[in-house]
């Protein structure tokens, strides 16, 4: 994986701005280091064989003193940029999420998608935080200290930067080698130890069925030794794996070593002054360590560049291809038509809706009925311009659906899901969504007509009840009516209903057909029956056969 | 807290030590290479014949050289250490569960917080390497570091000491309270936030068909907005800790030199040694770096623990006797009395005196609406929950006299929410009965109607399931489940609401396909859909936990009461019979 993904740069322009803070902020630290081991060098020299006092080391503590004060101010503005780019530059990346997440739809977005998304988007993005406040900067210290620290020696001793020349470029060399021949094995080793807490779970959540037959007490040895399996696969790995880092640390101290010794005897040997001996010492360590702490921040680097790759990967889907004429036909004098539609989701044998074809007259009624699975809910999608037929056409009178813009078309219609949405917000908030300017009194007339009046009004705050995650708190037949009622308000030509009644008690039931049956009265309606007693509102029924399984 | 965790290090105890000796020297190595190096330095400047400074270089040398080789032993043992730990900590809390599961164990009702809990488990295990290691070895490392300095120059010592003391435990700590801070201040925005981002993603079906979707997007900058806004003011203290770590190691080094230079011009100490106090605390510095990362996962570490102790704290369900009754023998009749149970002490019963008997071969229904207590019977029956009143007799002893798994060696369950292993389908089905041969697998599958399916699949029985059972459809799910309690061929079989979940017509065909399968069996359907009752022998009817009716279905036909009412609203709801 690379240190810096280039489409962080391109997707979160602070990015930019945070790498141009650590770079001045990183050289500034470089600048600050030298000053400290020159003060210190100086004035441990001349107090050691000048015999200086306090007194006369008086402006180089004094300096010395501005310099530790630098320090502490250049870690707290490292620490703030920091903060305030992973801020700006989650923020920057959930803002692209979210709305590209929306530009892919919903069939992109369908089933476990959502919520693995939702948890990108929070959580997940979080990841960044110490890549931004750890790694970052000390990859952008590691090209930056070595370099000035490595050039302010070789005013000192070249002698010295030559060792320090020399051995610096094997770490990363080094690192890089030792790192291609274990990466793929590491890899596999992490895989399996997410199989393996996988497993834990899997095994825990079984418990209860586990019980039941007898084989729950079983488990125990076997997770141990499970565990313990792939333990010593992992250790054998990690004995190579942990060289990379081995070598770093040999080579950083035994080169420190090295330089001491050397100059040392070139001190006894007269060929050198003590105050160049003892910067060289201050700094030659200084070389190394943020290599070291590079190395050492690996796992920030791996973990937030994992969560962007995956949000870059979403970006970067191409949106579906979508029809741009505006000027979509009239539903109300519109007859609508599938010619011979066939859909095939992704990774299903058999298709989701099987060379399918219907006509709908404007202000006809029709049910759609048949078995799960058989592709009623499809339909709908498809009429919905979610799911674009993989063969066949939708023709609105002589306009092929595939050809209109989207958002124009379903400004037209409404629809209600097996299972309706209700976002947080009130209830007024919630029947608006299709139409955010409507008056109060349309609010109202839209519940009322959708039975939804009676149970609001008992609500505490009627209407302007919010409604807790999820519509918690209201059963499924008073969300159905919610539901319905934003339907009403958005008053479209075209209603699409997905079984409304599936989920709810006789007595709901028949208010949400009596409902219903007033929706169905003005406008062209497409619904989705399993019951009788819904499909008796419909005009005529159109069953739907599933697709032979193709084997 | 930290010492209950500090027992499940217990396998590894050896392996810790080492690993921190280790650590000490690797560390160790570090400082002494400075103060060596400082010393030889200081003393090649006066002069001396080669000879005199040789230990001086072998020790730099040898400093030189150890720091890799020890740090390498450290993180080898010390990952062995945490893999050992990691195993029995895991299994250890898997018998604890084993004997909580599922009545003592809140969390098995929702899946979200089990996975919690299991990543929680293997969250605690980071106190080893990541916090205890580091923690131990800095300060055996730190206080070597003092306590050298302090045998040089006393003074020099506590200039040390309070330094790393400020950046060792005041930095971490104030980082870390900083963070709690900046944490409880955006809590409610970050909220929102999360609520919203959720609401849209989930919603976005609606969002697109109701060309909502600018609007929702425009209050998710907004949000958005507010949040950052609130999480960059909280960087300006964010830093106090980074910024406390710099002060300390300066001060530390201007400190030393400001208590070194008089006392090499008063004599106090050597001036060869002057070097060293004032090039020590650059060394030793590197001890402490690693202690905020360490707080942090602390911090992290504790939340894990609290919610795993808090688990494995709740009380057993079930007492298993000490003195177990021995198993009767078959045929077996199951005899409930006036049964009562419910599932915490307060809780009003859900299960409020129940009486039925269970002849070898009788079948018998329990129906009535969610929350009658269907359910709860079950697991009494199962020995999962202790009953509150009554008893229930297998051939005339107490359940409670047996053990546990005794009793469920008798009466077996398929659940309504069977689960199936991330396995073959063959092998979920041989978890009944390891020995079983692939014939008597095939044939409990044949019994279960599902084998033709199975048969059609491309790998038959060496299917995979996947996760939870999500790669075959729910229909399919419950009858593998039933051909695993087929195959177990339990004496008394309870079904709880094996067509739940399920569309109509897809469970009435199972519930048919059930009745068939446990014909001449002893078994306790519960369930509330009614299609098939005529097949079995009684019907007991359910509500708030207790009997309202019983009988025969067409008994139970012929007066008016609840199971009249349920059966005509069932018949006038039915499916679309195939138009």
């Amino acid at each position: 994986m690379k240190p810096l993904d280039p489409r962080l740069l391109k997707y979160a322009r602070t990015t930019r701005i945070f790498l141009l803070s650590s770079v001045v902020l990183g050289t500034a630290t470089a600048g600050l280091i030298i000053a400290q081991a020159t003060l210190l060098a100086g004035m441990l020299t001349r107090a050691f064989l000048g015999g200086a006092s306090l007194a006369d080391l008086r402006t180089p503590m004094l300096l010395l003193l501005a310099v530790v004060a630098g320090r502490t101010l250049v870690a707290w503005l490292q620490e703030v940029a920091a903060h305030r780019s992973s801020a700006a530059v989650k923020s920057q990346l959930r803002g692209r999420l979210l709305a590209h997440s929306l530009l892919l739809g919903p069939r992109w977005l369908a089933g476990e998608r959502s919520g693995e998304l939702a948890t990108l988007a929070t959580r997940g993005i979080d990841a960044l935080d110490d890549y931004f406040s750890r790694y970052l900067p000390q990859l952008v210290l590691a090209v930056i200290v070595p370099v000035a620290v490595g050039a302010r020696i070789l005013l000192g001793d070249w002698l010295s930067a030559v060792t320090i020349a020399v051995t610096l470029p094997l770490i990363p060399v080094f690192a890089i080698l030792v790192g291609l021949t274990t990466q793929r094995k590491m890899d596999r080793q992490w895989r399996t130890l997410s199989v393996l807490a996988a497993h834990f779970l899997d095994v825990v959540a079984g418990l209860p069925t586990l019980k039941i037959f007898g084989r729950a007490k079983a488990q125990a040895a076997k997770i141990r030794e499970v565990t313990d399996r792939h333990r010593r696969a992992t250790m054998s790995t990690l004995r190579i794996a942990f060289l990379s880092a081995l070598v770093l640390e040999l080579l950083s101290t035994i080169s420190v070593a090295l330089v001491a010794v050397s100059i040392g005897l070139r001190l006894v040997e007269g060929g050198m002054g003590l105050e160049t001996a003892l910067l060289v010492l201050i700094l030659a360590p200084e070389a190394y360590l943020p290599l070291r702490a590079v190395g050492a921040q690996y796992h920030a680097s791996v973990e937030g560049l994992t969560a962007a790759a995956r949000i870059f990967e979403v970006i970067e889907t191409p949106a579906p291809a979508a029809g741009t004429r505006t000027d979509v036909p009239d539903l109300v004098r519109t007859t609508l038509r599938l010619d011979r539609v066939t859909v095939n989701y992704d990774g299903r044998g058999a298709p989701a809706l099987d060379d399918f074809s219907l006509t709908v007259h404007p202000g006809e009624t029709v049910a759609l009925t048949g078995p799960s699975g058989a592709g009623k809910s499809t339909v709908l999608a498809v009429l919905l311009g979610f799911v674009r037929p993989d063969t066949g056409r939708v023709m609105a009178d002589w306009d092929d659906l595939a050809d209109l813009d989207p958002d124009a078309w379903r400004a037209q219609i409404a629809w209600v899901p097996q299972r309706p949405h209700l976002f947080a917000g009130t209830v007024a908030a919630n029947i608006r969504l299709g139409r955010p300017g409507a008056s109060d009194a349309d609010v109202r007339a839209a519940a009322a007509a959708a039975n939804a009046l009676e149970f609001i009004d008992v609500l505490p705050l009627g209407l302007d009840t919010p409604l807790g995650e999820r519509g918690l708190g209201l059963s499924a037949g008073q969300r159905q009516r919610i539901a319905l009622a934003r339907a009403f308000l958005r008053d479209a030509p075209l209603l699409l209903l997905d079984e409304p009644t599936s989920n709810l008690d006789a007595e709901s039931e028949a208010t949400v057909i009596d409902a219903v049956r007033r929706l169905a009265a003005t406008r062209t309606v497409i619904l989705v029956a399993h019951r009788p007693a819904l499909a008796a509102v419909a005009d005529r029924a159109v069953p739907i056969a599933p697709a032979a399984v193709t084997a | 807290m930290i010492l209950r965790l500090l027992r499940f290090a217990r396998p590894a105890w050896g392996r810790l030590v080492i690993a921190v000796v280790f650590g000490v020297l690797a560390l160790g190595s570090g400082v002494g290479l400075m103060a060596a190096s400082a010393w030889l330095i200081s003393r090649a400047a006066q002069h001396p014949p080669v000879l005199t400074l040789m230990v001086a270089i072998v020790a730099v040398r040898a400093f030189g050289l150890g720091r890799g080789v020890f740090r390498y032993v450290e993180r080898l043992v010390g990952h062995d250490a945490t893999f050992r730990i990691l195993a029995d900590l895991r299994a250890r809390v898997y018998e604890r569960l084993e004997r909580l599961a599922p009545g003592g164990l809140p969390s098995f009702r929702g899946g979200d917080l089990l996975s919690r809990l299991v990543a929680d488990v293997d969250a605690v295990q980071d106190l080893f390497l990541r916090v205890l290691l580091p923690c131990v070895v800095a300060a055996v490392v730190g206080g070597a570091s003092v306590g050298l300095a302090w045998a040089l120059l006393p003074s020099a010592g506590a200039v040390l000491l309070f330094a790393l003391l400020l950046a060792g435990v005041a930095a971490p700590w104030l980082s870390s309270a900083m963070a709690r801070r900046a944490e409880r201040r955006t809590t409610d925005l970050r909220g929102e936030l999360t609520l919203h981002v959720v609401d849209t993603l989930q919603g976005a079906p609606e969002l697109i068909a109701y060309g909502a979707a600018p609007a929702q997007l425009a209050e998710a900058t907004r949000l958005d907005r507010d949040f950052t806004r609130a999480t960059a003011r909280s960087a300006t203290t964010a830093g106090a800790g980074a910024a406390i770590s710099a002060l300390a190691g300066g001060l530390a080094v201007w400190g030393s030199l400001a208590v070194g230079l008089p006392a090499v011009r008063s004599g106090v100490l050597d001036g060869v040694l002057l070097a060293v106090i004032v090039l020590l605390p650059l060394a030793a510095f590197e001890v402490v770096a690693g202690l905020p990362l360490a707080a942090q996962y602390m911090e992290r570490v504790r939340r894990s623990a609290t919610r795993v102790f808090a688990v494995l704290d709740s009380p057993e369900p079930v007492h298993d006797p000490d003195d177990p009754a021995p198993l009767p023998t078959a045929p077996y009749t199951l005899s409930v009395k006036n049964l009562r149970a419910r599932w915490t002490p307060k809780a009003p019963y859900a299960l409020d005196g129940i009486s039925l008997d269970l002849t070898p071969g009788r079948r018998c229904a329990i129906v009535g609406p969610s929350g009658s207590g269907k359910t709860t019977l079950t697991a009494v029956l199962l020995r999962f929950l202790e009953p509150a009143g009554g008893q229930a007799t297998l051939n005339g002893v107490d359940l409670r006299a047996l053990r546990g798994d005794d009793v469920r060696q008798v009466i077996g369950l398929c659940a309504q929410d069977a689960h199936l292993f991330d396995s073959t389908i063959g092998e979920n089905v041989r978890l009944a009965r390891p020995n079983a041969t692939e014939d008597q697998i095939r044939d409990a599958l044949h019994r279960a109607r599902v084998l033709d399916w199975v048969d059609s699949l491309p790998q038959g029985l060496d299917t995979h399931v996947g996760e939870h059972g999500a790669q075959v459809s729910g229909g399919q799910r419950q009858r593998i489940a039933l051909a695993r309690a087929l195959l177990a061929d339990f004496p008394i079989l309870l079904l709880d609401e094996p067509a739940e979940h399920l569309d109509i017509a897809t469970a009435d065909a199972l519930t048919a396909d059930l009745l068939a399968a446990t014909e001449g069996r002893t078994t306790l359907l519960v369930t509330h859909r009614l299609a098939g009752l005529d097949a079995v022998d009684e019907i007991i009817v359910l509500d708030e936990g207790a009997v309202t009716d019983r009988g025969t279905h067409d008994d139970l036909l012929t007066r008016p009461g609840t199971y009249r009412t349920l059966w005509t609203r069932e018949r006038t709801t039915e499916p679309a019979q195939p138009l």
